[in-house]
């Protein structure tokens, strides 16, 4: 009993860092409508400043919460140099801009603070005057988790004063319901919003630095709390405080217990628990629906075009690659064998966001998944690779299968949440599940046999089933699929009304996109001889999506360009530099700000203006 | 009996009662105009029809058959077409192609994966998009059309269906007047060409007593008058509506 209390207590602590943190997100997606990916970043700087401010100052009582606060005005500094910076240009761009943009400065924040700090983990010194423990029921319980506890209510509190008893917080609130009439009433929307994000950024720097004393300062920590923090906003409902708190409690206890039932799949119970949530209440606990528009606004979109004579030029493509190993070497044919699988698998998201609308932010989940479903094969069954081959698209469709249905439900960011939440599930599973999966130690040993050994066997087989695969998709997006794919997209109204069930058309779509990405992933575990657990992480999606972005969403070919000039950046530029996060990001970032309304949009406005 | 049978329809938002017991019947060849002031629940009464609102209570007999409950495609699939007042097409793709998805889609080959979707039904696209006047811009896409041709591309896709019964909430808003007068002529045509149940809201009162067969007054959410053009224009009921002036 005394311990079940413990336990409870201890959910409570996690809580209270759970609302800090999710608060502030909350709070920046109410008004800028913008998911700020960022968000852990904040966090994580929060808990590295306030770690150093700590260990020089952090001896007395008063040099600790001093510190603390410090570091959390010091975050809050710069999430407003964030908003003048970069998402003040982003808030008219399409979802999918806004979360790369932001996820391009969680890139460059990771390199910069192992820079600053050095890759090592930090231990921070205990809060002086709050070391021990006190005794609840014979079991002990830390006091400063005491006080953790009792600040999640305290600042619920403070910010329910801030808007609701004063003049800013009301317009924050008005600015929060309808954006268009806050500029209407004669306030600076740009002052505002910089506002938000202080405060935003602020709380997950509170939140960070209030882990000093509790956990040890890492690097990883900013995507854990931030995909954490995503589920309780998603959860609570997106924009709403009180939502928040009420996730936040209920995940701090679903995770307090959970790890005594099933310590090896904690995190999937949580994603489970949110994708539960969202089927029942799609607008989250406490969220409330979005006024959505009869009809989608009229944008004017290119027509998905063929192309001229797109069979000869793809033939001609097909044979000067099949012609590559007469002259390339073995490094270069390893590279282009990589190339070709990545074009796979961005054309296989390129099916989902260019046609149907779709941004996934977990594509990488159903590549990994037929990575893992390859090496899986060979290393328990020692399945020959043709088998292991064939295995891997028919595990990732099936994973598709199930998570699609989903996915489909929601549309927009929520899609974007689901997607990310299922990539997650996929991830902790190969993460966690160390006897079948070897945790982050991967499957190693995963070679092709003797007859497809050599580099340039292995480059034709790939480019064959590739080829093929690309082949089919893009009869798919031609054939009438596709077409009524691109009907959902652009008017699910009207697509309703002509009998297009948008919905079966967006799982299959689902499906068929998961099933081309496993194939994709099954050839690059035999490409690679080893599978780990990056292969299914975020920030391969996102490598995905760039791809995707790099090579233009409105073109079939697009995702094969994108994968060529995105991997040949990767391997050619970015392994010059131990930085290649920073580079990375920085693209990133430049590629949405060059391109803030797409590239369809920059094209088409270059064409209005010629 | 054939056609559209609709009786006690209602529905409320939050308390605020948008349609309230609306019946009517619409038979094959009417061309029955549903008209009121703004607010006075034609819209609402649209969308109950075509399935994207589930009324309060009430029921929508199509030749006997239920339609309260079914998803739009479905009501769409028995025989009711739909064009929209805030126009809603395919803007991605051509006008032609517009029309073809919805032949493909009648036909139930959407779910083809070989065979590409602009080859398909092409021809008959084009018939019906000469019989609205639209042939000539078949293969402009359809994001970039005026107004007025979006609204006769959607008059095409609405006829691609064979429909038995044809909802038009607004068809000729934002056309010009000599535009105006040639599309409900053309749909006067199609209703005593194809034995069309049309049922249409509409502001302009010219295409309304020009062409309407039977006139439906809605106030309030409420009908208050229905009857040939002649009898309920000279209601004064209708009048104090519309002039605002003692009944």
């Amino acid at each position: 009993m005394s311990f079940l209390l413990v336990q409870a207590l201890s959910g409570l602590a996690t809580a209270a860092t759970l609302f800090l943190v999710s608060s502030g997100l909350t709070i920046v997606f109410g008004v800028t409508r913008i998911v700020n990916f960022a968000h852990g970043s904040f966090y994580m700087v929060g808990a590295y400043a306030g770690w150093s401010l700590i260990e020089r100052f952090g001896g007395t009582p008063a040099g600790f919460w001093g510190s603390v606060a410090a570091a959390a005005l010091a975050m809050g500094v710069l999430g407003a140099a964030m908003e003048i910076g970069l998402l003040r240009r982003l808030y008219r761009s399409p979802e999918l801009f806004q979360l790369l943009g932001t996820f391009g400065v969680v890139l460059v924040v990771q390199d910069l603070t192992a820079w600053a700090w050095g890759p090592e983990d930090l231990l921070g010194r205990r809060a002086p005057g709050l070391k021990g423990s006190i005794d609840i029921l014979d079991q002990p319980f830390p006091l400063y988790d005491l006080v953790l506890i009792g600040l999640g209510p305290l600042v619920l509190g403070l910010l329910w004063l801030l808007f609701n008893r004063t003049r800013w917080g009301t317009l924050v609130r008005a600015a929060t319901q309808d954006r268009e009439m806050t500029s209407a009433l004669g306030v600076d929307p740009a002052r505002l919003f910089t506002g938000v994000l202080f405060l935003g950024c602020a709380l997950a720097g509170l939140g960070g630095a209030l882990q000093v004393p509790r956990e040890s300062v890492t690097l990883q920590m900013d995507m854990a709390i931030v995909v954490e923090a995503f589920v309780v906003v998603v959860v609570g409902g997106m924009g709403s405080l009180t939502g928040a708190f009420l996730a936040s409690l209920l995940i701090g206890q679903l995770q307090a217990f959970g790890i005594l039932v099933f310590p090896q799949i904690t995190l999937v119970i949580v994603f489970l628990f949110m994708a539960v949530v969202l089927v029942l209440r799609p607008h989250g606990l406490l969220g409330r629906a979005e006024e959505v528009p009869p009809t989608a606004p009229a944008t004017v979109t290119v027509p998905l075009s063929a192309g001229r004579h797109a069979g000869p030029w793809a033939l001609a493509l097909l044979a000067l690659l099949a012609a590559a190993p007469l002259v390339a070497g073995d490094y270069a044919l390893i590279l282009l064998t990589e190339v070709v699988i990545l074009a796979l698998f961005a054309a296989s998201l390129h099916l989902l966001i260019g046609l149907g609308g779709l941004v996934s932010f977990g594509h990488a989940a159903w590549f990994g998944l037929g990575a893992y479903g390859s090496a899986l094969l060979v290393k328990h069954l020692g399945a020959p690779m043709p088998l292991a081959l064939a295995g891997a698209p028919v595990l990732a469709g099936l994973g598709a299968l199930v998570a699609g249905w989903f996915c489909v439900r929601r549309s927009g960011l929520y899609f974007a949440m689901l997607t990310l939440a299922f990539a997650q599930i996929v991830w902790s599973i190969a993460f966690q599940w160390y006897a079948v999966t070897g945790g982050d130690n991967g499957i190693l040993g995963v070679w092709p046999p003797a007859w497809a050994a050599g580099k340039a066997t292995y480059y034709w087989l790939t480019l064959g089933l590739c080829g093929g695969a690309l082949w089919l998709l893009r009869r798919a997006a031609f054939a009438p699929f596709g077409y009524a794919l691109r009907a959902g997209r652009d008017s699910g109204l009207r697509a309703e009304s002509v009998g297009i069930d948008v919905r079966r058309f967006q799982w299959m779509a689902f499906v068929l996109a998961g099933t081309a990405a496993g194939l994709a992933g099954g050839l690059y575990a035999f490409a690679k001889g080893s599978v780990f657990p990056t292969l299914l992480a975020v920030p391969q999606s996102v490598d995905a999506l760039v791809m995707v972005l790099m090579g233009g969403i409105q073109t079939v070919a697009g995702p094969l360009a994108g994968a060529l000039v995105f991997h040949l950046l990767e391997s050619e530029v970015m392994s010059l530099t131990d930085w290649w996060r920073l580079v990375l990001g920085l693209i990133i970032v430049a590629l949405v700000l060059v391109f803030p309304k797409g590239i369809v949009g920059f094209l088409s406005g270059i064409r209005r203006r010629a | 009996m054939s056609g559209l049978v609709v009786r006690d329809l209602q529905r409320s938002f939050g308390g605020v009662q948008a349609v309230g017991g609306v019946s009517f019947t619409l038979r094959s060849g009417d061309l029955l105009a549903l008209i009121g002031p703004n607010g006075a629940g034609k819209s609402t009464c649209f969308n109950l029809l075509n399935g994207q609102l589930r009324p309060d209570s009430g029921s929508v007999r199509l030749d006997g058959t239920e339609l309260v409950g079914l998803p739009p495609r479905r009501i769409w699939a028995l025989g009711v077409g739909r064009t929209f007042q805030i126009t809603a097409t395919f803007a991605s793709m051509t006008v032609a192609e517009n029309v073809q998805m919805v032949l493909l889609s009648r036909a139930r080959r959407l779910f083809g994966l070989w065979r590409p979707a602009a080859a398909q039904f092409r021809e008959p696209a084009l018939a019906l998009l000469d019989r609205v006047g639209m042939a000539a811009q078949a293969d402009r896409p359809c994001g970039v059309l005026a107004y007025g041709d979006v609204k006769r591309v959607e008059l095409a896709m609405a006829l691609a269906s064979e429909p038995t019964v044809l909802l038009m909430d607004e068809p000729t808003a934002g056309m010009a007047p000599a535009e105006r007068l040639a599309l409900m002529a053309l749909t006067a045509e199609l209703v005593r060409e194809r034995g069309l149940a049309v049922l249409f809201t509409e502001h302009d009162m010219d295409a309304v007593f020009g062409h309407a067969t039977r006139v439906l007054v809605l106030d309030r959410g409420r009908l208050i008058a229905e009857g040939p053009p002649d009898q309920v224009r000279a209601d004064p009921r209708v009048q104090s509506v519309y002039l605002g002036g003692e009944a």
